[in-house]
């Protein structure tokens, strides 16, 4: 390669693997110029933990559908949701529609989570504590909640193939609804302080721009695709369990602001909104939810004789707090595991256009920026080369990476 | 103003004795007053934060620690950087008037033998940065120089606006003499138009006090969640503390010059006490209370209300917003000078 004369020397600035604007393992190799980024290399790989080998490998399916609700911590729901419609296509599986609507009511608790996280942790990387506590404070509640409702404050174990561990019962009905009126209440301040704060919006309008005909080219899903206008939302595209009954809308920022920029403001914007947005939806389903069983086979021996009989291929897509989630699995007859599972989580997507949104930033404005796609590492890192004479780890180029794969396709193909 | 008549001996063990005594004692308040800042901080926050001797219990950690030198760095001019900013800003104290009390040497230095003073402690934490080698304490260092350099401009406005009112009462000493300032405090000289101006100096001197303390939002040069603690990255153990005690006492000196220029009353003359311990018990502790105000507003409330600045952004607040706030109020004072003559 001729290198190309350049008329300001750069340097490189390594942002991670451990860093302290950083959640969870990732580099991000910034090349800068005086405080601009001029290029980034995103290098990945720090945290994979062969989670697909471990959850092929499980003693049969349910196990890994514990696996797959470790995927990553906050993404408890999302995952083993998308792992059951896979299974359930699979293996014709019929969900009963209670156990569907509770399963929407657990995702959508999952996403209010998530977003109230993912706002006190921007809020962070700008310097601005107080809002960090008050919005972790803020989260405490819908913690308190899940706590209540399936036992735990953050993983709630509630998933099961053909329906849902836990009912919701009519008891439990007004600590639900307390607790959405609570967010009700609460959501016009949070609006007045992400949204009109004066530094909040100097520090995030026109940082991190991604247009829309680069989302659209780079394939950005979830919020990150949203805030660029890109009405994209598996909810709405291609409604799956009790979504199909209630009618979602994709948001994007020009409902509030009426017109679409792409930065980091409008991902708060599109964040906040769904926060609102899944409040309605569980205050919906807790309306409409049917009478009936939660399961359509209870009794677990026979459930798995059923998922070891079946053959057959499935593809679950679940709108995740962070974009749509793809899930494909293989199942043989005979087999008592997962013959193939591959998961794709949004990140992983979301993660290609970091270059993009980066470049022309000032090193201040890289955390916020990178943070603002809310990334997820530990969903991301599947495919780590090793060689094991040396112990070294490598990164594949595009053209070995082509090679390889042609070759294994042949070799599928014989 | 010499100490102690024209025995130069004598007058030289004071100034050792009285120097060390003042770091000592800068230190001690400027760690009761960052205990205290964490603590209203936090509450403010909705946290109950860390009890109020945990800067004492920071820095006596920090000595015991392990004093680490990177392999890159310049070591005798990292190692020298800590030592350099503690002095300097321990030098500050003498030439500030501090618990009511005329400044130590101020017969030797006046206000703007201070603003160079305040310049070197910054210097100290760039050339600390810029020794280590790690590229996060390069840009915390080249920050820290672009915050410097930007608000020494406001700071001088208020300055010179300051002196410059003094010098037009006939028969004033030398109006950038602490004694002076502390003689004719401003507020007396001013109509309602000057003291509009006065406001908007105080305004500006209490943004300048938050940039050299490096607090949110003008912490860039640290910007832990940026750069990951930039200029100090590298910094641990003895050399940090140093650091950490540097800043701690120039957060109080720049406070106790914001009172020395603005708020410089004592309560003695007002209760009509005369005695010279009691009077100076009290004065004593009214200036530590108006130190705590000015840290309070400066340092506490605004880092509670505000998200971090860009470089850039701190910049254009400093050299544009605030020098055209203090120019502003230099007017004012002039114009009501005029009006009143």
């Amino acid at each position: 390669m001729i290198q190309e004369e350049t008329k300001k020397a750069t340097y490189t600035i390594p942002i991670g693997p451990i860093h302290p604007a950083l959640k969870e393992p990732v580099q991000l190799m910034l090349e800068i110029e005086g405080e601009k980024v001029v290029n980034t290399d995103v290098r990945v790989g720090q945290v994979h933990r062969s989670i697909e080998w471990l959850g092929m490998n499980r003693n049969n399916p349910v196990q890994s559908l514990y696996v797959a609700e470790r995927i990553c911590g906050i993404c408890n729901i999302c995952h083993p949701f998308c792992l059951a419609i896979a299974v359930e296509q699979a293996a014709n599986i019929t969900v009963p529609d209670r156990a569907e609507y509770i399963r929407v009511i657990a995702s959508e608790m999952e996403r209010i989570h998530s977003h109230l996280l993912w706002a006190g942790v921007a809020a962070h990387e700008i310097g601005f504590d107080t809002v960090f506590y008050l919005t972790w404070r803020v989260r405490e509640e819908i913690m308190d909640l899940i706590e209540y409702l399936f036992g735990n404050r953050v993983t709630k174990a509630v998933l099961q193939f053909g329906g849902v561990r836990r009912d919701i019962t009519a008891e439990q009905l007004p600590r639900i609804r307390k607790s959405l009126d609570y967010y009700k209440s609460v959501f016009e301040h949070l609006r007045r302080v992400f949204l009109e704060d004066k530094t909040v919006r100097m520090r995030t309008r026109n940082v991190g721009v991604l247009s829309t005909e680069d989302a659209l080219k780079l394939l950005s899903v979830g919020p990150s695709g949203r805030a660029s206008g890109v009405p994209k939302d598996v909810r709405q595209d291609q409604p799956y369990s009790a979504y199909a009954d209630l009618n979602v809308k994709a948001i994007t920022p020009d409902i509030i602001t009426g017109t679409v920029v792409g930065d980091v403001y409008d991902r708060i914007i599109v964040r906040l909104l769904e926060v609102k947005q899944a409040v309605g939806i569980i205050e919906e389903c807790i309306e409409r939810m049917p009478e009936g069983p939660i399961m359509s086979e209870p009794k677990m021996p026979r459930l798995l004789k059923l998922l070891t009989d079946a053959a057959g291929e499935g593809v679950g897509r679940v709108e995740a707090p962070r974009g749509e989630d793809i899930h494909y699995v293989r199942l043989e007859a005979g087999q008592s595991t997962l013959a193939t599972w591959k998961v794709r989580a949004p990140t992983y997507v979301n993660l290609v256009a970091v270059p993009t949104i980066l470049r022309g930033m000032q090193i201040a404005d890289v955390p916020i920026t990178f943070a603002s796609l809310d990334p997820c590492m530990s969903c991301t890192n599947r495919v780590l080369i090793t060689d094991r004479t040396t112990g070294r780890e490598s990164v594949l180029g595009y053209e070995e990476l082509h090679r390889l794969s042609v070759e294994k396709t042949r070799g599928l193909q014989r | 103003m010499n100490l102690l008549g024209e025995n130069i001996w004598l007058n030289g063990v004071i100034i050792i004795f009285g120097s060390a005594i003042l770091v000592f004692i800068g230190g001690a308040f400027g760690m009761l007053y960052r205990g205290i800042d964490r603590k209203l901080v936090a509450h403010m926050q909705g946290r109950i934060g860390p009890p109020i001797v945990q800067p004492f219990r920071d820095v006596r950690k920090l000595l015991m620690k392990e004093n680490i030198i990177p392999d890159g760095a310049i070591s005798w001019l990292f190692n020298a950087a800590p030592f350099l900013a503690l002095i300097s800003t321990g030098s500050i104290l003498l030439f500030v008037p501090l618990f009511g009390q005329p400044a130590l040497l101020g017969g030797y230095g006046d206000l703007i033998l201070v603003l160079y003073l305040l310049i070197i402690p910054s210097l100290a934490f760039v050339v600390g940065g810029f020794a280590s080698s790690s590229p996060y304490a390069t840009v915390g260092a080249q920050r820290e120089m672009i915050v410097m350099m930007s608000y020494e401009a406001p700071l001088a406005v208020v300055a010179l606006g300051i002196a410059w009112r003094i010098s037009q009462i006939p028969g004033a000493a030398d109006p950038f003499l602490m004694s002076t300032i502390a003689q004719y405090p401003i507020w007396n000289l001013l109509g309602p138009v000057g003291v509009i101006g006065a406001v908007l100096m105080l305004f500006t001197l209490i943004v300048v006090t938050v940039g050299e303390a490096a607090k949110v939002p003008f912490d860039v040069a640290e910007a832990e969640t940026e750069i990951a603690g930039g200029l100090l990255v590298e910094y641990s153990g003895r050399n940090l503390s140093l650091f950490y005690l540097s800043d701690l006492i120039k957060a109080f000196a720049m406070s106790s010059l914001v009172v020395a220029l603005f708020i410089p009353y004592n309560l003695s003359p007002v209760l009509g006490i005369t005695a010279a311990v009691a009077a100076g018990i009290v004065d004593g502790l009214f200036f530590l209370v108006k130190v705590f105000v000015v840290m309070f507003i400066s340092i506490s409330f605004i880092r509670t209300g505000m998200a971090r600045f860009k470089i850039s952004q701190a910049s254009t607040v400093y050299v544009l917003a605030m020098t055209v706030v203090a120019l502003v109020g230099m007017l004012l004072i002039w114009a009501d000078f005029v009006i009143r003559v």
